[in-house]
Formats: structure tokens, sequence, C-alpha cells
């Protein structure tokens, strides 16, 4: 018998196109996602070189950082933007690579189209030049970020040179409470093991909690991975993750995809294989969560008290800490619940996905946003668009007084039109709180999309199980 | 090839704030160029500038007594984002190097991958550091690649870094080399692994 192995290991060595010693394992990367801000400088260097891509076909790339998601048929205003997105296309025409452009029934955010397209599939190695390419383990393969060099390396070879991460298993199991969601379990993993506390490793998710989510619920997980500084989060497939994939546009079909559920069923951790590092959790000690700092690891139970400064040991810590306060404009051991909020945001490739937004229109159905208010709700891509019409879900968030707006990153980085003024408080189902992510000066608590939507009605930061019976 | 990095002597800037994310690095609004150069205008934009675009007196890169090639930052340095932005900026500026206790993955790869050395120490080491600059900024530290030492007067520390990328860096050489090298191997798993 081999020694047994874990899902991280069968997956990366199956990848490696050669090992050799004093170098990194030079990995084959079977899908690989570009969008328009880290991918111009990597054509570029393909052009120095006059080497065209590798093999097309593997390549996939959509518009979405830095597009406007309003009157997106106009060309788009700013010059800078434009000449961005303008680039891509070209880029994509000359070499040869499928885009997804503005206006394309598949534009979105990279990481929503590739799984509703089928591109995202168990076993593969899959790369793109940004961070929560993590998202993608969800369906069991090994998904993370690269550097804009690493684009280019790819785009030229079909390879990344790569060490190979250690191993970390995060076990849940147990009952969600009653309004707790999938967002709540990564944001309550992060706050107790801080943002760097992965840092060098690469996480599977286990546990029936975890077994019970949904397609939608596992991407929010592995999403958020990198937040607590792991390169990517994966999660064994089963019946659920074939069920979602059957059917989706570039999938295999019919007899090819049941010989590939075949294959894929082999896809799990060995009884017996070691990780390097494995934590647990409790699924009942999951309350609703929110963050009041200026990194993801900095979060809490809606309803607890900010820490008190001197309850950080270190002193560097404690200088961090209140940097952080003072830019949220909060005072440490004070409650967040009922604080006034001004703005909240539904989106991103954490939480734009239809089954985020049929969970916010089942919370305001026939209600009304608070009157002081700004809520936008984003989604992630043209398809969850279309189906959030066809379900009538625009109505809904039309008579509460949300905003529904076209898809792409929008607030969640602070890059294109959508940002969110100095000062102000935002509630937001994306990923960062950093200083300045969705515009200069802009405060962000980041919250589950049931959260969001219970302070969209309240106007405040609520809890939302007082609004559930 | 790329500029070789072997032997830096330099003055350092402190900036001793754990979690530097690369938003903080470089902010998103100024990733729409579409070519490597000229980011490290807006290094550390909002510490470093007002909303008028003037200089923030107390920012260290604003402080004139503080200059140098070597940037010293708190620990869990360059999260976030994958921007590779945030590496170009850092060099862009003029940094060569960067000293933490801990790095986030991808900017460690990212910065590697541009010629800036990120160098690891003790979170002991750096407390210390931090404490020499901020009381004689004209204090000037050595590193040498080769040996793998980063000395300041009577202090001495070894640092790690991996032998492939620390010959890469000496040579200027690009992983691209290398993987442009096995094409054919490459092609050849690229056929069966449909
Ligand atoms: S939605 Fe936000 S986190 Fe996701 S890809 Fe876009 S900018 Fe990055």
């Amino acid at each position: 018998m081999s020694k047994p192995k874990t899902l991280f290991d069968k997956i990366w060595d199956a990848h490696i196109v050669k090992r050799a010693e004093g170098y990194p394992d030079a990995l084959f990367i079977d899908r690989h996602f570009i969008h328009e801000v880290t991918s111009p400088q990597a054509f570029e260097g393909l052009r120095k070189r006059g080497i065209p891509v590798f093999n097309t076909q593997r390549v996939t790339a959509t518009a979405d950082h830095n597009v406007p998601t309003k009157d997106q048929h106009l060309p788009i205003k700013e010059a800078l933007s434009r000449h961005q997105v303008e680039t891509l296309r070209k880029n994509c025409k000359e070499f040869g690579v499928d885009l997804y452009d503005l206006g394309h029934p598949f534009q979105g955010i990279v990481h929503i189209i590739g799984p509703e397209l089928g591109f995202t599939l168990p076993g593969m190695t899959i790369v793109c030049g940004d961070s929560h390419t993590s998202t993608h383990g969800a369906f069991g393969n090994i998904a993370f970020g690269i550097g804009t060099s690493e684009v280019e390396q790819v785009l030229a070879t079909q390879c990344v040179l790569q060490y190979k991460p250690k191993t970390m298993k995060i076990e849940i199991n147990g009952v969600l409470g009653k309004g707790v969601v999938s967002k709540d379990i990564i944001l309550y993993i992060i706050s107790k093991i801080s943002a760097s506390g992965a840092t060098g490793f690469f996480v599977e998710y286990a546990g029936d909690t975890i077994r019970n989510l949904s397609m939608e619920a596992r991407m929010t997980i592995c999403n958020m991975s990198i937040e607590m500084g792991a390169r990517g989060g994966l999660i064994a497939p089963d019946e659920t993750t074939f069920s979602y994939i059957k059917g989706k546009k570039f999938a295999p079909q019919g007899a090819a995809f049941e010989k590939k559920v075949a294959e894929w069923k082999t896809l799990h951790t060995d009884n017996g294989a070691e990780y390097d590092r494995v934590l647990m959790f409790d699924a009942a000690d999951i309350t609703p969560m929110i963050t009041y700092g200026t990194n993801p690891g900095m979060g809490m139970k809606i309803t607890d008290r900010i820490p008190a400064v001197a309850e950080l040991k270190e002193m560097s810590e404690q200088t961090s800490f209140k940097k952080s306060l003072e830019y949220m404009g909060l005072e440490a051991g004070s409650q967040l619940l009922n604080k006034n909020i001004d703005y909240v945001f539904i989106g991103s490739c954490t939480n734009a996905r239809i089954e985020d937004l049929r969970l916010v229109a089942s919370m305001v159905k026939g209600k009304k946003k608070a009157a002081h208010i700004e809520v936008w709700v984003i989604p992630g891509s043209k398809q969850v668009e279309l189906q959030a019409k066809q379900e009538g879900l625009d109505k809904i968030f039309e008579q509460a007084g949300f905003e529904l707006r076209s898809p792409g990153c929008s607030a969640c980085l602070g890059m294109n039109e959508d940002k969110v003024p100095p000062g102000k408080y935002c509630i937001s189902t994306s990923n960062r709180n950093f200083e300045g992510r969705q515009g200069p000066k802009s405060r962000t608590f980041l919250a589950s999309p049931l959260s969001a939507a219970a302070a969209a009605l309240t106007g405040k930061v609520t809890d939302v199980r007082t609004l559930l019976n | 090839m790329k500029e070789k990095f072997i032997r830096l002597v330099s003055r350092a800037v402190p900036l001793p704030i754990e979690n530097i994310d690369t938003d903080q690095i470089i902010p998103a609004r100024f990733l729409k160029a579409t070519t490597r150069e000229g980011f490290g205008d807006n290094l550390f934009c909002d510490w470093r500038y007002d909303s008028d675009r003037q200089p923030i007196k107390n920012f260290v890169l604003n402080e004139t007594k503080y200059s140098g090639k070597i940037l010293i930052a708190g620990k869990n340095f360059g999260c976030g984002s994958s921007r590779e932005h945030a590496a170009w900026a850092i060099y862009d500026y003029g940094f060569r190097v960067v000293v933490s206790s801990f790095f986030a993955d991808i900017f460690k790869n990212n910065a590697l991958n541009n010629g800036l050395l990120p160098i690891v120490v003790s979170d002991h080491f750096l407390k210390q550091l931090i404490e020499i600059i901020s009381q004689n900024p004209e204090t000037e530290i050595a590193i040498d690649l080769e040996k793998q030492t980063f000395t300041t007067g009577s202090l001495e520390e070894k640092f790690e870094i991996n032998a492939y990328k620390k010959t890469c860096l000496i040579n200027g050489y690009d992983d691209i080399d290398y993987l442009l090298s096995i094409r054919k191997e490459i092609k050849e798993f690229d056929l069966t692994h449909a």
C-alpha cells in the first residue's frame, strides 16, 4: 500500500511536470483565468519575448475589476479604465484568448463565472492574477492567486514554479444556528486564527457542517481562505458538487460527464493521511459575525464588544490596533450593535451569487430600507443578474428601495466608479475591510448577506436573529 | 534579465505597523496603468498625502531624516490582494530590500520575481532594529546576499533564503527562463492531460 495522501497532495502530485533538485516544482495549470488589471504587463512580456500563449484553450478572460456597474452598454467614461479594458480586448484578440467582455451574456466577476460556466472542475489546478482565486477550491481543486510575473509564466508555459505549501485541515461539525450562514463560519474562523494564521498553508475544509453546505456557500468559505493568509482552500467534491456541475455550459456532458464523476469520486483525503496542522470548530459556537477593524481578522460576534486595548499582549499589536480603531472612528471596548450606517454593499466574489441574492430578497420582501441609507446590490455575473430578474428578485429590491446594478467587482475594491465616500460606514458582503479598500477613508464592516439585509432595513448594525421569527 | 542583487549598504526607513496590506502599499485606484513603471509616486499614497495631495509631515517617507533603500516594516507585511503592483511600487520608489518578521506568501513571491529582496528576521531583532534606526536614522545596514547576513554596528543576523531564489537574484534570472527550457516536457504533459 502506498502512503495515505491528502486530497491536496493527490492533486498537486498529479500536476508536477518536473521536480528537480534545487528547483521549485514546475506545476502544470489546467485553467487560467485572466482579467484586465493584472494581465496587461504579462501580455507585454510575451510580446517582448516574441512568444505566443502556450495553449489558448486553457485561458478564459473577462472584464470585471475596473468596469462601471451602470450604463455598461456605453463606452467607459474614465479614460484610464477604458484604456485598461481596451488593452485586454486587444491582447485577447492578438493572442487568441476567449474573452467574456462587457455586454457578453457570460461576463461577470472572474471567480463567479468560472464555476457557473463549468470551467471550474474537481481535481484541477487553477490560477488567476487575483488572490480570491481560492474560491474555486470549493469544487475540490487546487486554486490560488498569482502575481503578474506568474501570469506571464503561465501564459508562456502553462506552468508556474511553486514550492509545495504545508497542509492544514479545518474541521467544523454540528448544526448552524438560526441566522448563521457560511460567511459567518469563515469570519468566525479568521477571527480565531488571525489574518496571518494560515500563511504558508493550503487549507482543506471538512466536517459535517461543510458537507451540508450548498456549492455557493462552500465558495464563500474557500473565497476567504486568503484572508487568513492561506494560499487557498479546498473541499472534497461530493454529490452536491457533481449536481452543481451537471449541465453547465463548458463542463463535460453526457457519458463524458459520468466518466469524470467516477474519477472525481476518488478525490478525497485518504484515511490516515497527515496534515501539518489540524483545527476543529463547533458550529454551535458560531453566531452572526461582524468585523470592526481594518483587517478581516478583527472580527467578533455581532453582539460582542470590541476588545479593550489592554487585552492585547504585544505593544506593537496595541499600536496597530489603536491606529485601526482610529481609522474606523470606533472606541475600544464599545459595542457595534445599533451603530448607524450609511451604505450597504451586497456584492463581490464572496457573496454575489444567486443564492446570496435570494437570501437578501427573502429577508426584505415587502419591506423598505431605512430612509438614510443607500443600498447597492451588484450581481456577480450577467447570468446571476438574469436569473434574479427571472425570479422577480429585482421587483423585491426595487420595492425595498435597493439599487440593482450590473455585474462587476464594484465597491469591493474602490477601483471603478463605485466608492464609499470618506468617513462613511458601509456594511459589506465582500471580503476586505482594509483602510481605503472601498474608497479613500471609507469604513467597512464585513458581514453576511443576511446581516447586510437586516442592516439595510434598520439602518443600523443589527443582530439578524431579532428580525427572524 | 533583471538587475542583479549581491550586496547592499544603505540606511533604512522604519514603518513599524503590523498587517500592512497591499491596498495600503498601492491603493486600487492606481492600478489602471498597463505598464510596470511609475507606481513609486503613489507608494503608501493614503498615508503619505492628504486629500489635497500635500505630504503628511509625520509619515516616514516624508520625514527627511529617513532615507535609504531598505524598508523595515511590522509583522505580516504584504497581506491581501495579489497585485504585483505593490512590489513594483516599492521597487520603483527606490527600495531594494524589505525587512519584516513575517511576509504574506504572494507578496514574497512577487517581490522575489522583481528583484526586491524580502528578509525575514525574528520579532525580537525587528524590534531592536526599529529602535536603533529611530534613535539614529543615519545608521547604515549592510546586506550580503551571498553570505546571507544582515549587519548593523555590532548586530548581525543570518537570514534564510531559498537557494533557488538566491541564485535567481544574484544572477538576475527569471523563473520563466527555466520554464521555457522545459517546454517540450510541458507540451507532452499538456497533451496527456485533457
Ligand atoms: S469582487 Fe473583490 S475580491 Fe473579488 S475579484 Fe473582484 S475585487 Fe477581487
